[in-house]
């Protein structure tokens, strides 16, 4: 009887196999990589506001504390975005006629709250605390990136689960004297290491990995 | 080389009769029938889907699992405040004082308030009635609140009207009523015992002399009010101080889980068996007409149907000398001889607590022997009334039946209250109405009255209004509001006889204000309004102790009635008069001795329905001299034969959609002059299937003696018998290394002598941790979502049972079974010793619930949470996720708050105090029978309760190292009843 397959059919088969399941592994790849790429994380895309606030101008041109706005971070889970009294505070004699600045005055005029959009958006089930980050030293730059540079705001960090475990393992690559914390210029020193493995000690940071520190 | 087999499991299941039971077929040994699997058959059956569509359908969503991951997050915004309030953290929760009026009687809270929302209500530990406890009906109001069905707009024959409409036709209808002095006007309101509310009411009748002011609460302490009148000769409060009260005899009072006063007199009573560390306990004797919260606790408890307490009480005066009763027939001799020695030896130390709905007679009699004993003004304290204007009010909805009927009234204002549904029956209420031209209704729900009336105004809830009110010793409480009205049709009663007074009316705030100001006798008034506001009461203002005593008129006694079965009526433990009908909170609750949800019953002793022939839930047509009403039949052990109780407050069909239709409605057969009992009922069987919800059986310990209980004389013998229950095995005995647990080790203490079954936690932990509630399917396919339950086991005869109550939350095990078996990690130990849930991870395989031993695990079979209704939204706790359909959930240990409490502390530099951070269910339990907090530190309760003798863990021999332990129970019995 004949053979009906020549013998370079195995040969064949086994490559057909094996390419299936090299498809499928870089397929399965390509699918993660796209599910942690920044387009998936909205890493580095700067987001439309009602307002284009700019941080640039307002924290890297006229040096105001990100507390001045951001009034609760040190005290409370939230940051705190600022009322418009706040913006008021200011643009009832600057700029007031400005017509980029029309809802600020529209919603201080009618009481209705501006719109923002959330830049930095957790998932539901992540419950996150500025204060506690703040007191230990962690700084704002660390997790939001050079905020006095975004003339509208995008969030510099990926802020997948991953990327804030890195720094709850390792808090000592990451830490900052506290009186550092606000500050946009702050570069690590080059011994950042021993630095932090002191601040560590000194501030009782622990590392927390338990789930329920951050899932409730 | 130490023998570590493990004990075989048939042996264990063979072992020593436990002794525990849960139902009559259980007693009786048919256990097979009555083990149900933990799952239903019912329940995971595709309704009509094919084996072929099954696979489609899987398939599809296999298909489409992967593709949820690409999705990228919605946006959200935030919209901070324009002008923001003072002191107001976004991120961090306000906490106010307030009163929450329970059955119009005061229970003084402390709300969390997030934005301005309402969230979770706790106890206030200022406060005499709550002590920083909160009972059912307070910790659930937040359902009142937020129920999607309350009035939201002033009604006018159906149609929408506003204030100013109804102010018009107010002053049209008032015209002529005016000429007449008030002629024709009639005021029908609940009990009134808000100060400022009373003297307003004064005010307009002393404006219109001619009209009337009429009283109902179908529920409340009407034998209460006449034996006061018999007795003392004039309206008389009477309250209890149970925490120097050795013998305590209830005589059919439910007074630990049941009516106001319930949280206070539990702590105390709780408080006083554990004194002397529990070498000096109180004892608890029980006679009553049904089983009881309270009655499942007592050292002694004696059935008696409700006729037979009176003879009871007359022959236990008799035998403690009281003047003007005679020894009686002796039929309870043997009980009646030890107790009344008990109580001599105990003078001035006991107390005796008779029913709110038993007999004048047997409160009169009740408070001659308190008298007799000494006990007044010791433990048995009387004040003048807590009510503004105390009357007969059966009585007085007569007067008003009668003359509305008649045509005598042109304009009537019920003020609260739903009389359309609970009037007696045989006033004919509902015809009267008929007759009335203007009829004015003002209550918090569009109910079955307002149906009836031509007007309907919407009562703010008490969260969203001012007000004030009494506690149980009379302490005022100036009720402040947590939220601006959500509904704006909204007019409180103050501000409705307002307008009555002068034009325009005032707001609820200036009337309470201006009444206090005339009130407060303060030099600065202002320092006196913010301090008594903050505080949640006015101090000192408690209604001073009067000394009484009694005379001897205690009625005369009845023969007892030979006319077969007796029923007996009393308010429901949750939905009262039916007034909580619509919170779903309480329709899902299990009542502690049946564990029903969703429905009332009619209580049957196991003998009554074997001569009846009814099974268990057999539905039935009940009918009372003339009329009928259908319901289940439930075989309640401990039930006195030849009596059936019936509870109040159910069957409703006008409360909204939870309420309507769940139970049957027992005052359709209620009349004026047996108000709550009488004889001569009839059971006729029908052949109807209707299945009552129960999670009695839902969730099963294999018949193992979970609950290590002795007697305080065997206790003194052997203290250790507790510890000698456990079988722990080795710490070496297992596989993974040891965890060194430094820092915080939470950990939770529960004492079984000390829970009294009122399921406060129950309540506190679905409010805390956004439990949704399922339904009645739901229920019945067992899939009632409480992360925390009580399970109740009944012990010994099933005529004459005791009871035990266990509260059974997540163990938090060390050695955790669940989370070996979790296919994708979803639960995990955290390094302080909790077991995590990490919904988000979870697919819902459930190995972890069959896994867990305690059966603690819930399963969102389906998307049990109601993510639509807007106001729902506002009770949600934001810092606990809210869970979706196909995701276990279980107790946590209220992790968020540890949490919160941890980073508080650390922003401190300090460490977390003892007591600083609360679970819910230790928060709100009366008796303070769990204690939570870090068992590291030998100086905080948790572990100095731990170190205690009786401290025992359920299935040690397990070995998962549970951080939840229990302390054993222990009940005083009198030495002289085993010499029978």
């Amino acid at each position: 009887m004949p053979q009906y397959f020549s013998r370079s059919a195995n040969t064949f088969a086994r490559f057909t196999i094996l390419g299936i399941v090299a498809a499928l592994v870089i397929v399965c790849w390509l699918g993660y990589l796209v599910v942690r790429s920044p387009y998936e994380m909205m890493q580095n895309i700067p987001r439309e506001q009602p307002v284009p606030f700019s941080h640039e101008h307002h924290v890297g041109g006229l040096g105001i504390d990100c507390r001045y706005c951001h009034t609760t971070v040190e005290n409370s889970s939230f940051a705190n975005i600022p009322a418009t009294k706040i913006c008021m505070n200011c643009h009832s004699q600057m700029w007031a006629t400005s017509p980029m600045l029309e809802p600020v005055r529209e919603s201080y005029r009618t009481g209705k709250s501006i719109e923002w959009t959330r830049v930095h958006d957790l998932p539901d089930f992540v419950y996150f605390d500025h204060s506690i980050h703040v007191h230990h030293g962690i700084g704002c730059s660390t997790c939001h990136g050079r905020v006095d540079k975004m003339p509208l705001m995008w969030q510099a960090a990926p802020l997948t689960m991953e990327w804030c475990l890195n720094c709850h393992r390792h808090p000592e690559r990451y830490v900052r004297p506290r009186d550092q914390v606000f500050s946009m210029e702050y570069t690590p020193p080059p011994d950042q290491i021993a630095l932090g493995r002191r601040l560590v000690r000194e501030y009782h940071i622990q590392s927390l990995t338990s789930c329920s520190t951050c899932h409730r | 080389m130490p023998n570590h087999d493990f004990v075989p499991l048939e042996a264990l299941m063979q072992g020593p009769k436990p002794g525990l039971w849960r139902t009559p077929e259980e007693f009786e040994g048919h256990i097979e029938e009555t083990e149900q699997e933990e799952i239903s058959e019912e329940g995971i059956e595709f309704s009509g889907a094919s084996r072929r569509r099954f696979l489609a359908l899987m398939a599809g969503s296999m298909a489409l699992a992967g593709v949820t991951g690409c999705t990228r997050q919605p946006d959200e915004v935030i919209m901070p405040y324009t002008d923001p309030p003072e002191n107001v953290v976004p991120g961090r929760p306000k906490y106010y004082a307030t009163a929450a009026p329970v059955n119009g009687i005061a229970e003084g809270v402390i709300v969390e308030s997030h934005l301005g929302r309402p969230t979770k209500v706790e106890g206030n530990p200022d406060h005499p009635a709550s002590l920083g406890a909160t009972g059912v009906h307070s910790q659930s109001c937040l359902m009142d609140l937020y129920d999607a069905d309350r009035a939201k707009e002033i009604i006018h024959l159906g149609l929408p009207q506003d204030w100013d409409s109804f102010q018009s036709a107010w002053q049209q209808a008032i015209g002529p009523i005016q000429d007449r002095h008030g002629a024709g006007l009639r005021i029908l309101s609940e009990t009134i015992i808000s100060p400022t509310l009373g003297a307003q009411i004064q005010a307009v009748l002393k404006k219109f002399p001619a009209a009337k002011w009429h009283q109902y609460d179908p529920a409340g302490p009407h034998s209460a009010r006449a034996a006061a009148q018999m007795v003392f000769g004039k309206p008389v409060h009477t309250y209890y101080k149970l925490d120097t009260a050795d013998i305590v005899v209830s005589l059919d009072a439910d007074f630990l889980a049941c009516g106001p006063g319930s949280t206070r007199y539990a702590r105390d009573f709780a408080m006083r068996r554990r004194q002397g560390d529990r070498l000096d306990m109180n004892r608890l004797y029980v006679v009553e007409s049904t089983m009881t919260a309270t009655g499942g606790k007592a050292d002694h408890r004696l059935p008696l149907r409700y006729a037979e307490v009176e003879e009871f009480a007359r022959e236990l005066a008799g035998a403690l000398g009281v003047n003007g009763t005679v020894a009686g027939n002796g039929a309870y001799q043997f009980w009646v001889t030890r107790l009344a020695r008990d109580l001599e030896a105990h003078k001035g130390g006991s107390a005796i607590i008779p029913g709110e709905h038993q007999s004048p007679a047997v409160h009169a009699l009740a408070h001659a022997m308190n008298a007799e004993l000494g006990n007044a003004g010791k433990t048995v304290i009387y004040t003048s009334p807590l009510e503004v204007q105390p009357v007969d009010q059966i009585q007085s909805i007569r007067e008003l039946s009668r003359d509305m009927n008649a045509g005598n009234v042109d304009l009537l204002l019920i003020l609260g209250g739903n009389p359309v549904y609970n009037a007696p029956v045989d006033f004919e209420f509902t015809a009267g109405m008929e007759k009335v031209k203007t009829s004015i209704h003002s209550a918090t729900q569009f109910n079955e009255t307002s149906l009836k009336t031509t007007w309907h105004i919407p009562e703010p809830h008490f969260l969203e209004d001012w007000g004030d009110t009494r506690s149980l010793d009379g302490t005022v409480s100036i009720i402040q509001p947590l939220i601006a009205p959500l509904y704006p049709g909204s007019h409180s009663h103050l501000q409705i006889l307002d307008a009555m007074l002068q034009f325009p009316g005032r707001s609820s705030y200036e009337i309470v204000r201006a009444y206090w100001s005339g009130q407060s006798g303060a030099k600065d008034f202002e320092e006196w309004w913010r301090k008594s506001v903050h505080d949640g009461l006015i101090a000192n203002s408690a209604l001073p102790a009067l000394t009484l005593s009694p005379n001897s008129n205690f009625g005369t006694p009845q023969p007892l009635s030979a006319g077969g079965i007796e029923i007996v009526f009393r308010p429901d433990l949750y939905m009262y008069d039916g007034r909580y009908a619509n919170n779903v909170w309480l329709q899902e609750l299990p009542h502690p001795m049946t564990k029903l949800t969703w429905d009332n019953a009619i209580f049957l002793s196991p003998k009554t329905a074997k001569q009846l022939r009814f099974e268990n839930q057999q539905h039935v047509q009940l009918i009372y001299r003339g009329r009928s009403v259908e319901g289940s039949v439930w075989i309640l052990p401990g039930q006195p034969d030849e009596s059936i109780t019936v509870d109040l407050g159910w069957g409703r069909w006008h409360s909204g959609r939870a309420g309507n239709g769940a139970g049957f409605n027992a005052y359709a057969v209620r009349t004026s002059d047996a108000l709550w009992t009488g004889t001569g009922v009839q059971l006729r069987k029908l052949d109807i299937p209707y299945p009552l919800a129960t999670t009695q059986l839902n969730q099963s310990m294999e018949h193992r003696d979970v609950v290590i209980r002795n007697t305080l004389e065997g206790y003194k013998k052997d203290p250790d018998f507790a510890k000698q229950t456990e079988h722990e095995p080795a710490g070496n005995l297992t596989l993974y290394p040891q965890w060194d647990y430094r820092g915080y080790a939470w950990a939770m203490s529960i004492d079984l002598t000390a829970c009294v079954n009122c399921q406060a936690c129950v309540v506190a932990c679905q409010a805390e941790n956004n439990i949704p509630v399922v339904g009645k399917e739901q229920v019945l396919a067992r899939r009632a979502m409480h992360w925390l339950r009580i399970d109740t086991y009944y012990e010994g005869d099933i005529n004459f049972p005791t009871a035990y109550y266990c509260p059974t939350p997540c163990m938090q095990c060390e050695n955790a079974p669940c989370e070996l078996v979790c296919p994708v990690q979803a639960t995990n130990h955290s390094s302080d010793g909790l077991n995590d849930m990490i919904y988000n991870r979870c697919i819902g395989t459930r190995y972890c619930s069959n896994n867990c031993p305690w059966k603690v695990r819930r399963f969102n079979f389906m998307l049990f949470q109601d993510w639509s209704s807007e106001t729902w939204k506002m009770q949600r706790n934001p810092d606990v996720t809210v869970r979706s359909r196909g995701v276990m959930e279980k107790c946590t240990y209220c992790v968020q708050r540890i949490r919160e409490a941890e980073i508080r502390s650390e922003n401190e530099g300090r460490f977390v105090r003892d007591g600083e951070t609360q679970t819910a269910c230790m928060q709100a339990c009366p008796t303070q029978a769990i204690v939570f907090g870090d068992k590291n530190n030998s100086h905080n309760r948790v572990a100095k309760l731990k170190a205690e003798k009786l401290n025992y863990a359920m299935f040690a021999e397990l070995n998962t190292r549970p951080r939840t332990t229990y302390l054993g129970e222990l009940r005083n019995p009198n030495p002289e009843f085993q010499s029978a």
